[in-house]
């Protein structure tokens, strides 16, 4: 079971509390893009065994999303941060390379 | 008018390990807007006279009081008579301000949980770290109790006050009756 610190009322509470949303960081092809690329925003998802950067929702409490790294294969939360970024922050990052030497964001293959 | 009623009618349960009551008509405003504003703060400091809590807390007196619901929105608890009237001083300090306060007393029921496995019944329904400890009076916490969204802070060290949906009154109720039945003491906040 996850247990996550929800970065925008500071509860940390486990997974039953918080409702997932998908993967993160995702960019969005909207009107005026090609059918490749709408259908790659629509159901093109990583499923990587490791490191995942994922959204999720403070249902049960503040109601606020925000984005949460994990490893899918141990469970481990990395960290937590605010939704309003395009990009994980740049410590968060230090944090996981520390933890998982070798990983790089691009290499979910 | 139509007389208010609470949603049970004050259905009151002392035959478990806690005593499980209704708790009666209670005043309830939401607040939601920027809170670092001066005016959003004084609309809710004006009408419960406690100060702004901090994030996670609520100041609660008698049934006067404010909570921190989330990083834009507040409770405001006020006796029930008096929701008219703080509504309108409210929107009155409020002016041009962009926020939002609105009435939720009729859409919410109270329960109250006292006696010493207080602590042990909520613990048994919530996701919390419930040990005296970690949770102390003057604290607040939005969560779930069993499958439906609550909220509760403490009232005194024995004493535990839960706000839920009025529609889940009769749910909550029973829940609480389940999880103090009598017997099923843990005692594990009370060794």
């Amino acid at each position: 079971m996850l247990t996550l610190t929800c970065p925008c009322c500071g509860v940390t509470a486990e997974e039953t509390e918080f409702h997932a949303g998908g993967e993160a960081h995702l960019t969005r092809f909207g009107p005026g893009s090609g059918d490749e690329e709408f259908e790659g925003y629509l159901f093109m998802r990583e499923n990587p065994k490791g490191v995942h950067f994922e959204r999720w929702r403070h249902v049960y409490g503040c109601g606020k999303w925000f984005h949460a790294a994990r490893c899918t294969m141990t469970l481990e939360v990395f960290g937590t941060y605010p939704a309003q970024t395009l990009a994980p922050p740049p410590d968060l990052l230090d944090t996981i390379a520390a933890k998982r030497p070798g990983w790089s964001r691009k290499d979910l293959a | 008018m139509a007389e208010a009623v609470t949603a049970l009618g004050g259905v009151a349960a002392d035959d478990g390990i806690a005593r499980i009551t209704e708790g009666g008509l209670q005043g309830m405003i939401t607040l939601r807007g920027d809170l670092a504003n001066t005016s959003i703060k004084n609309a809710a400091t004006g009408v419960a006279a406690v100060d702004m809590p901090a994030q996670g807390k609520a100041n609660c007196v008698e049934d006067r009081g404010i909570a921190w619901m989330s990083p834009d929105e507040v409770l405001v608890l006020c006796p029930y008579e008096a929701v008219d009237a703080n509504l309108a001083k409210m929107h009155a300090t409020l002016g041009e301000t962009f926020a939002l306060a609105v009435d939720v007393s009729d859409a919410r029921a109270v329960f109250l949980v006292e006696g010493a496995q207080a602590r042990e019944v909520m613990a048994k329904l919530a996701p919390v770290d419930l040990s005296p400890e970690a949770f102390t009076p003057g604290m607040f916490r939005r969560t779930r109790l069993a499958q439906v969204p609550a909220a509760f802070w403490m009232r005194d060290a024995t004493t535990f006050q839960i706000v839920c949906f009025r529609s889940h009154a009769a749910y909550v109720f029973d829940l609480l009756r389940t999880a103090a039945a009598p017997g099923s003491a843990v005692d594990f906040f009370t060794e």
